[in-house]
């Protein structure tokens, strides 16, 4: 191996005496890509952080890091603001949490030129519009006078990138860069690394197995703090050598794999006929849903998937009532239900449940989880003598696999998972029919997303429950729905079984998600990255919605604007499916 | 554009308590003969039912009159040109210190989070918001007055500019301690956040992370109390004037109250709730130019 620019020896985090991090030694060569792969709670941002000197005062750190000779741990302040930006830097998980919100992207730019005495006035400004175009922002200029909230989370995901490398430093430290974006953006920020490799030393961390296959050329596996495996990607991949390694790889959704499902009944619960919901913007009408259709069948899972701003939160807001729809017609078991939640019985209102996002925030935490999911049955069964009310909550819990003691704690004594078990406790107390799950899983690590999955899967073929499932995880999507609804700007674009659609996807959309979908194998051929993003909902393109970002799209496609219709065994608004379902 | 309805509803609410205090402002220990009362009343419009009374008033403000007063040659409007100076002088100069340090008190108590020093700005914090502006006063006039003889106690002793000193030091102490709690708790949140530690990890250093990061967002709490602060010091300048005699509007107003002088109580009391309202207007503004995301909304 080449001289290594990074060398870490037995580094070792620990807090209050329990390490985090236990005696890590590894080495990044100039221009070399290491992927830093593990668990969450694995130490991986605990050791970026350590060798950033960001960790807080309570850590205990030891052992040693140099950056081409220069020692990172232990030194002072100021030692370390010399050595930050001009040789080590770093990427952050969230870019709308990382950039100032009150600064104009220009002005946090300039401050790091004008900080390490690399430029200023004048020059610092171009340098700074520089960096800007060198990530692909396009107008830098306009760019450069907006305030972060202005930018969508792949532009500001950009302009962090944009702001590490400024000062060309040596080795540059990516800390879960894509997690919190669309998995399309996500693939343009993996590119944009891609480019960046050839200035600087990578050290990616990661969750995501597919991201390390396709871009790392070695990758060091962590587990509780230790590292159990390394080496280059392709022989890890090949043959890992420790378990672990091999459960993490096991774990990767594999897309071509099809899933073992239950059957759907015939009878359709939830009709969605010509549903549209628009916001008041700026003066104007935000179409967010633009004309659903949809029916839902008993013991049915149905996947709507879709980047941000595609108009998928906006429509099961819709069919549950929370934001009412301004046009078409919900009817469960073939009765019109009203638009507005507020308005509707309370028998049917009940049948009707929702999983949010974030299992935390949305359990009161004032609250025991014995009285956070007998909540609505205060509501819905007044009558319910306390015996009975008790038993129902300990049936729910030791459905969603939680036992009767976890009953006395509060929302802050539970692990992200269990309280993500807990609010689907709460939503099937009731025993709907119909459950709606915003990006349910999100928030969860692998093996307790696969705990929760099974969870959904088993009641489902206990109590045939219908399930809308918004997510943005496809590995997700193809092991627990049955159909799958793709929407784009407010509009179905294709809606197929998960068989169909996985196989041959039809709509160049459709394609363009599953190609973006990181593959846990180095040797997989990339597929071309989608470029652009959803543009916005107040002003749609002309014609087809998805033509000026379609690598397919031809004259007629920025005229018409195509319908769902039925080609082969998919429904699909393509004006070209059925030469792509020929091709198939 | 609440602020109008707001300034109507104060001066109805306050003509009517002044009126309803017993006693008139001609009652004394030497009884008035009733014709030569009868002739004072009628004259001031007093024996006229309250409701036309406010009526008449409102009429007058809004020719810009705020009437006479009954006990002095001068009007309302010359008494408040002529005591305005030095209330404004006394709050003004309260208010720029109440900033400045409760801001540098409390970054500095921030940046060293949990040390000695952060706890002792936090304790004295605590004490200064906690004892009523008229124990501050006469301390301090106790202390650097009577016994040290460092400073005037009064206001007409002294004509240099040491006779400011403690009555603006004695009006500032509540709203310095107040900012300072602000400042300090706000600041610790910005530093914690996540693009502080973007700053960090940039290496622009903790003078440029504060002046250039985080400073901004943490005034905004700050930004917001404006208004409630310079309530503060309008109420508090009406025993700080009184205490040290200085010959303001808040001493005026007392005098005023007393004599059951209802038109200058009144023009006073419309004076103080139109800054407030203005303080709290302007605060508004502020706060949307500090925050990007506010104007959109």
């Amino acid at each position: 191996m080449s001289q290594a620019i990074l060398e870490v020896d037995s580094l070792t985090i620990a807090y209050d005496g329990k390490p985090v991090v236990d005696g890590l030694t590894f080495e990044v060569a100039p221009a070399e890509a290491v992927g830093l792969v593990g668990e969450s709670g694995s130490g991986k941002t605990q050791t970026a952080l350590a060798l950033m000197g960001l960790l807080p005062a309570t850590a205990h750190v030891r052992g040693s890091a140099t950056l081409g000779g220069e020692k990172l741990l232990g030194r002072a302040e100021a030692e370390l603001d010399a050595l930050r930006a001009r040789r080590i830097a770093m990427v952050f998980q969230d870019p709308s949490l990382a950039l100032n919100p009150y600064l104009r992207i220009g002005k946090q730019l300039r401050l790091i030129l004008e900080r390490h005495g690399i430029a200023d006035g004048a020059t610092a400004t171009r340098r700074a519009l520089d960096a800007l175009a060198s990530v692909g922002l396009p107008d830098p200029d306009r760019q450069a006078r907006a305030f972060p909230h202005q930018l969508s989370g792949g532009m500001r995901q950009r302009v962090m990138i944009a702001a590490a490398l400024i000062g060309e430093p040596d080795l540059l430290i990516a800390d879960e860069p894509t997690t919190a974006l669309d998995v399309t953006v996500q693939a343009q920020i993996l590119a944009l690394l891609e480019e960046v490799r050839k200035q600087t030393a990578l050290l990616l961390i990661t969750h995501d197995l597919g991201v390390v296959a396709g871009h790392c050329e070695r990758m060091l596996v962590l587990e509780h703090g230790r590292l159990v495996e390394s080496g280059p990607t392709e022989r890890v991949f090949a043959a890992p050598a420790h378990a672990h390694t091999e459960a993490l790889i096991a774990a990767h959704p594999h897309l071509d794999k099809a899933p073992a499902l239950s059957r759907p009944a015939a009878e359709e619960l939830l009709t969605l006929d010509g549903i549209r919901v628009s916001y008041r913007a700026h003066g104007s009408r935000l179409k967010a849903v633009n004309g659903v259709e949809l029916a839902l069948k008993k013991g049915e899972t149905v996947a709507i998937v879709g980047e941000s701003g595609s108009g998928k939160s906006s429509l099961v807001r819709a069919v549950l009532g929370l934001v009412p729809a301004d046009a078409g017609r919900l009817c469960f078991l073939g009765e019109e239900l009203s638009h507005e939640v507020s308005a509707r019985e309370t028998a049917t209102r009940r049948e009707l449940q929702m999983v949010f996002q974030d299992p935390l925030g949305s359990l009161n935490p004032q609250m025991r989880v014995a009285s956070i999911v007998a909540e609505p049955l205060d509501v819905h069964e007044p009558g319910l003598s306390g015996t009975d009310r008790r038993r129902k909550v300990v049936n729910r819990l030791e459905q969603v696999g939680l036992d009767a003691s976890f009953v006395e704690r509060f929302p802050h004594e539970l692990s992200g998972g269990q309280a993500q078990r807990v609010a689907i406790a709460r939503a099937l107390v009731l025993a709907p029919s119909v459950l709606v799950c915003d990006e349910a899983l999100a928030a969860l690590d692998g093996s307790v997303r696969e705990q929760v999955l099974n969870v959904l899967k088993d009641v489902q073929a206990n109590t045939g429950l219908a399930i809308l499932f918004i997510s943005h995880d496809l590995g997700v999507v193809r092991t627990l729905c049955h159909r799958v609804l793709v929407m784009y700007l407010g509009r179905i674009v294709e809606l197929a079984d998960n068989d169909v659609l996985f196989s041959s996807p039809l709509h160049p959309y459709t394609r363009a998600l599953l190609d973006a979908v990181p593959v846990a194998d180095p040797t997989a051929e990339r597929p071309p990255v989608l470029g652009g993003e959803v543009p916005s909902p107040l002003s749609p393109p002309a014609g087809c919605a998805f033509h000026p970002r379609c690598p397919q799209a031809v004259e007629d496609c920025r005229q018409h604007a195509p319908g769902l219709r039925r080609v082969g065994a998919t429904d699909v608004a393509c004006l070209r499916a059925s030469e792509y379902l020929a091709k198939a | 554009m609440g602020a109008v309805p707001t300034l109507l509803l104060v001066i109805v609410l306050a003509f009517f308590l002044v009126h309803s205090v017993p006693g008139g402002p001609f009652d004394s220990e030497r009884v008035l003969p009733p014709e030569i009362e009868q002739v004072l009343l009628e004259r001031y419009d007093l024996d006229d039912p309250v409701p036309v009374q406010l009526a008449k008033y409102l009429g007058n403000l809004l020719k810009g009159d705020f009437g006479p007063s009954y006990r002095s040659t001068l009007n309302v409007n010359q008494i408040i040109a002529q005591r305005f100076p030095a209330s404004l002088a006394i709050g003004g100069l309260a208010m720029t210190l109440a900033l400045a340090a409760g801001l540098m008190l409390g970054t500095w108590a921030a940046l060293r989070h949990n040390s000695r020093l952060d706890r002792v700005v936090t304790g004295l914090a605590m004490t200064g918001i906690s004892i009523p502006i008229f124990v501050v006063a006469p301390a301090l006039v106790l202390i650097f007055a009577v016994y040290l003889n460092w400073l005037p106690a009064g206001w007409t002793v002294s004509p240099g500019p040491a006779k400011y000193v403690l009555p603006v030091v004695a009006l500032a102490l509540p709203q310095i301690a107040y900012i300072t709690r602000l400042t300090r708790a706000s600041m610790i949140d910005v530093l914690q956040s996540g693009y502080v530690r973007t700053a960090r990890a940039q290496g622009l250093g903790t003078a440029a992370i504060v002046r250039h990061h985080a400073l901004k967002p943490a005034l905004l709490p700050v930004v917001s109390y404006l208004g409630p602060a310079i309530a503060g010091i309008l109420t508090g300048s009406v025993v700080i004037e009184s205490v040290f005699g200085i010959p303001g509007l808040g001493e005026g107003f007392v005098t005023a109250a007393f004599n059951r002088d209802y038109l200058q109580v009144m023009g006073i009391v419309v004076l103080y709730a139109a800054l407030v309202v203005l303080l709290n207007l302007l605060a508004d503004v502020l706060y949307g130019l500090l925050d990007p995301r506010v104007r959109y909304e």
